[in-house]
């Protein structure tokens, strides 16, 4: 059992819930509520982590952490050292292929709350603050919720784009799920077997979370 | 400056067209009626300011909410309103006291909850309080509706077809509540409805809206008998509107003479409309008398018209009489009787009846759009 890679793998799951919450709440309420030009564009581009193969996805993060590259070179002459095969380059990949699991479920949480509901409560006096705390994050919740935890499972089971980034340095980038893999090809079975069901259960858990959330809110919005 | 009036005088181009001027005193409650799509909602919208892309003035109480010339066009929470939306917009996740303590934050903290408590007694709601909007019956809804909307203490009181979501028996009964409620109202009212009954019911003022237009703003008696022109009494379901050509006017008997299609017609002078002018004219269904078919009667003198019944309708305690009378150009008169009076008359789809269209009920008005006409 490598501890290690799993606290690392826990590490890099909080981080990433800690800063998308806030940027998916605001990008998933422009999303909801606001008609720009460009928005199907947007939203087309947050769904493409979706389909597109983890390895792709990994290999152009790659190639733009890479040293010879502007963003590369820009992280670099700020902290001193590289993006690739770094933590920081784990977690701003992860904050990537994560975002269409974080805005859609906020964007059809904030969609489900009338525009009614809002005006009135800007003609109740409600400031647009008072109206996001009282009004609008706590009917949006269940949905906000489950976009946490679905990003959190996720984080800690991707493997790919995990794998081309970040590589395999023991307290650095190695996650559990690469540590699995590693134990597999090392015919350590045991450790692979043990690892594997620490994911299994973290992942029922989200799971159950995030049905339990949605489930309980259904009646309450009828 | 000003004594509690809300004065509206908006124009807009997109999304929904208008151009609509209206006064409110305080006290009073102003239906804005009109058919569907006419912008009724779109204008309480902007009074409100959720929609805050017209320009124009918006005034209330002497505070000037919209003034596009200089550039003020208040938030809605800066407006003051009280707003009771069709489907009421209730916060679904707070109870019938956290709904309105919500509207209350200009109050200190420790007044609010029993000024909620107070407002949820005077719309009959006291032990509902704990309740959730979807715990309570749409009627139910509305009244918390109501106390969240007079909450904030509002400068106009805005309600959005307030009845359209609950039942005939509920909405009978909250006619009253509102009737009664308003009484210890201060503010203007105004009250979008696309009903005739209910705004002529409720209303101490109704103003008829047409694509986003104010074509007409009066009692509701005034409205109903005198439309300024045909499309008002169109709006208004009027169904005697007819055009004749004025004849002339006799100042002593109080008569203006009408030429309807080759039938000479006396109705109430109205001087303004020139010999030869092309009019319309309209008649309360209640304006026109049916003669007894069994012996002539006196009165009977008075703009007589005959013609064939084709259409004869019991509804309930009256019947509405369809007359087609070929004389002046196949005109269709609709008038209504009481069910007795059509029965002893015999008078059903088929048989030839003769009605009096009584001088005084009949109004005259401008032909919409008029062109000058060669043949009058």
């Amino acid at each position: 059992m490598d501890w290690q890679a799993l606290t690392l793998s826990l590490e890099l799951a909080a981080c990433t819930v800690a800063i998308l919450l806030p940027l998916g709440i605001v990008v998933a309420r422009q999303l909801a509520w606001r008609r720009f030009v460009g928005r199907r564009l947007v939203e087309a581009a947050l769904a493409l982590p979706l389909v597109l193969p983890p390895t792709v996805l990994g290999y152009y993060l790659l190639t733009a952490f890479a040293g010879g590259s502007p963003v590369g070179r820009a992280f670099a002459s700020f902290t001193g050292h590289p993006l690739a095969f770094s933590f920081a380059g784990l977690l701003v990949a992860s904050l990537i292929f994560n975002l269409p699991f974080t805005i859609q479920p906020m964007q059809r949480a904030f969609e489900g709350i009338g525009g009614d509901i809002r005006a009135a409560a800007a003609c109740c006096g409600m400031s647009r603050w008072r109206i996001f705390t009282a009004v609008e994050l706590p009917l949006a919740w269940p949905g906000v919720l489950s976009a946490l935890v679905l990003t959190f499972a996720h984080t800690l089971g991707e493997f790919g784009v995990v794998l081309m980034v970040g590589g395999n340095i023991p307290g650095e980038t190695r996650t559990i799920a690469i540590a699995i893999y590693d134990r597999v090809q090392a015919f350590d079975t045991h450790a692979a077997a043990l690892m594997s069901a620490v994911l299994l259960v973290l992942s029922l858990a989200a799971i159950a979370i995030a049905y339990s959330t949605t489930w309980r809110s259904e009646p309450a919005r009828g | 400056m000003d004594d509690g009036r809300l004065a509206v005088a908006v124009t807009q181009q997109v999304p929904i067209p208008l151009d609509a001027r209206f006064d409110c005193r305080p006290g009073e409650l102003l239906a804005l009626t009109g058919p569907s799509g006419s912008g009724k909602s779109t204008l309480l919208r902007c009074i409100a300011g959720i929609d805050r892309g017209a320009s124009g003035t918006i005034a209330c109480a002497g505070r000037v909410w919209l003034d596009s010339a200089r550039r003020v066009n208040a938030t809605p929470q800066a407006r003051n309103v009280g707003f009771v939306f069709q489907h009421y917009a209730l916060f679904p996740h707070m109870t019938a006291l956290e709904n309105v303590v919500a509207a209350l934050g200009h109050r200190p903290g420790l007044q609010r909850e029993a000024r909620a408590r107070e407002l949820l007694a005077a719309v009959h709601l006291t032990g509902l309080e704990q309740r959730r909007p979807g715990q309570l019956s749409g009627g139910q809804q509305q009244r918390v509706a109501m106390a969240r909307a007079l909450a904030r203490d509002p400068l106009a009181l805005l309600l959005d077809e307030p009845f359209a979501a609950v039942d005939r028996v509920t909405r009978q009964k909250l006619y009253r509540e509102l009737a009664t409620l308003r009484r210890t109202l201060a503010m203007p009212i105004v009250l979008v409805t696309h009903d005739l009954d209910e705004a002529a019911m409720l209303a101490d003022r109704m103003c008829i809206l047409y694509r986003g237009r104010t074509l007409q703003i009066g009692t509701p008696h005034e409205v109903m008998t005198k439309p300024v022109d045909a499309l008002v009494a169109r709006l208004v379901d009027l169904r005697n509107v007819f055009d004749a050509t004025v004849q002339g006017h006799d100042a002593a008997l109080g008569r203006t003479y009408l030429d309807w299609h080759g039938v000479s017609l006396e109705a109430l002078r109205a001087p303004s409309f020139a010999p030869g002018t092309r009019v319309s004219w309209t008649i309360p269904v209640s304006g026109i008398v049916l003669h007894r078919r069994d012996r002539p009667s006196r009165g009977e003198h008075e703009n007589p018209v005959f013609g064939t019944v084709e259409e004869c309708l019991r509804l309930g305690d009256d019947t509405t009489i369809g007359l087609r009378v070929p004389a002046a150009g196949g005109a269709f008169v609709t008038l209504r009787v009481p069910t007795h009076v059509a029965q002893r008359n015999s008078v059903e789809v088929g048989v030839a009846a003769g009605v009096s269209l009584l001088a005084d009920a009949i109004h005259l008005m401008p032909l919409r759009d008029a062109v000058p006409d060669a043949s009058a």
